[in-house]
């Protein structure tokens, strides 16, 4: 009964070698089970994320002030879609599949970042969200570039390179609001009200009551604690917010020089847990929405199986260019 | 739930990101078939002229080695050092070579 540990044993070894060098673990690897699985859960984690935050934001995209905006803002919903299917495609290399994922996160077996639980109640929520929300994320997974396995680090490179445009928009949305009318730059002082403190929760619960993070620190999965990287967001963000002429909702904000960085108080943490809990504003509605999009889209997917089923029995291509390969067809 | 039975097979996904490169892999994503998984690909992989070219092909389709670095498979080259140009000791007033 024992040949399996000790079989493991090198294996483990082996693996503990690879990440201490800073090389990959790649799909195939040997990896611990509890490796595998906290990677699961993070991957499926993110890509609810990005799945689910596309719909406070698609809340305006049929009330946009031009064309221009609105434009711009389909483009935002259609990369978080795309950022939902790349880290969906990065978990499916460890064994899951994503029908199952899908399935846990419309029964709530399986959870999405906390930010997405608020609701967008004006057009400015839509500035703010890049600004602020993309602008934790991008704090978030800069360093998940280099994590340890792989796939998921490919994943994050490609999404980093495509996040900063949501930032920018964000930031250039407020911007114009705030060049506006004195009702446009109040409104667009409410959204910072509300969004500033959930963005600094995005980061997670503070070091002390993060459990996890140690083990994932160890195996390169996570570069920078919670609130390091939460300190590094408040630090890039109070600069951005005075070019902007915006204060932050926070009297405890206040520069440190021995630290060189910026002092803040400490958020709301029962509140972050209410949230994760489904007590948020809008944890059932986001459910909700996500679970009649996926049910109403079941008939098409039937339908597309079907005709790829019958195309095979007519012994019909389905597809335009076969052969197409460098080396002319299968042959080789 | 349903899901199972309209399941879509697994796809990858090679781009070409300009002329005088590899089609090189990245990523994946599930179609109903060869037509749709391009479709899929260019929406998902190309929406900032990542690619001027794209092959997909079912995962299944794909034969690997085992992805261990020191498998025995590759041990044939392992030892053949004279397949490298350092190998060889040439004087240092030889010109171009």
């Amino acid at each position: 009964m024992s040949a399996p540990q000790i079989a493991e044993q090198p294996l483990e070894g082996h693996f503990e070698t690879v990440v201490a060098a800073e090389q990959r673990i790649e799909p195939r690897d040997w990896m611990p089970d509890a490796y595998r699985a906290t990677l699961v859960r993070q991957i499926a984690q993110h890509a609810h994320s990005e799945i689910i935050g596309m719909q406070p934001e698609g809340n305006w995209l049929t009330r946009a002030p031009s064309l221009r905006r609105k434009a711009i803002l389909l483009a935002k919903a259609q990369d978080e879609a795309g950022h939902g299917l790349y880290l969906y495609a990065a978990a499916e290399t460890l064994g899951v599949d994503r029908a199952e994922l899908t399935e846990k996160l419309i029964s709530g077996r399986q959870k999405y970042s906390s930010i997405f639980n608020y609701p967008t109640l004006t057009f400015a929520d839509v500035g703010v969200i890049g600004w602020l929300v993309d602008g934790a994320a991008i704090c978030n997974q800069v360093p998940l570039c280099r994590c340890s396995y792989g796939p998921y680090a490919r994943a994050m490179v490609r999404i980093c390179k495509e996040e900063s445009f949501h930032q920018r928009q964000g930031y250039e949305l407020l911007m114009t609001l705030m060049r506006g009318t004195e009702a446009q730059r109040r409104m667009v002082q409410d959204a910072v009200d509300r969004w500033w403190w959930p963005s600094l929760m995005m980061f997670g619960p503070p070091d002390d009551d993060s459990p996890n993070t140690a083990r994932s620190m160890a195996w390169r999965i996570k570069r920078h604690t919670n609130d390091e990287l939460r300190q590094r967001f408040v630090d890039m963000t109070v600069p951005q917010a005075q070019h902007l002429g915006v204060t932050l909702p926070d009297p405890a904000l206040n520069w440190n020089e021995e630290r060189g960085s910026w002092d803040f108080g400490e958020p709301d943490w029962s509140e972050l847990k209410q949230v994760i809990k489904g007590q948020g504003p809008c944890n059932t509605q986001r459910i909700e929405r996500r679970r009649a999009a996926h049910e109403d889209g079941e008939w098409v997917r039937e339908a597309a199986a079907a005709y790829a089923a019958k195309r095979r029995a007519d012994g019909s291509s389905t597809d335009g260019h076969k052969g197409q390969g460098d080396a002319q067809g299968a042959g080789r | 739930m349903t899901e199972t039975k309209a399941e879509w097979p697994l796809y990858e996904v090679f781009v070409r990101p300009r002329r005088g490169l590899n089609h090189v892999h990245v990523g994946s994503l599930h179609a109903s078939d060869d037509r749709m998984a391009l479709l899929a690909a260019r929406d998902l992989y190309t929406r900032r002229n990542e690619g001027v070219s794209l092959w997909v092909v079912r995962s299944d389709a794909i034969t690997a080695s085992t992805p261990d670095e020191q498998d025995p498979f590759f041990a044939p080259s392992g030892d053949k050092v004279y397949r490298h140009p350092t190998f060889y000791d040439i004087p240092e007033d030889v010109p171009h070579i």
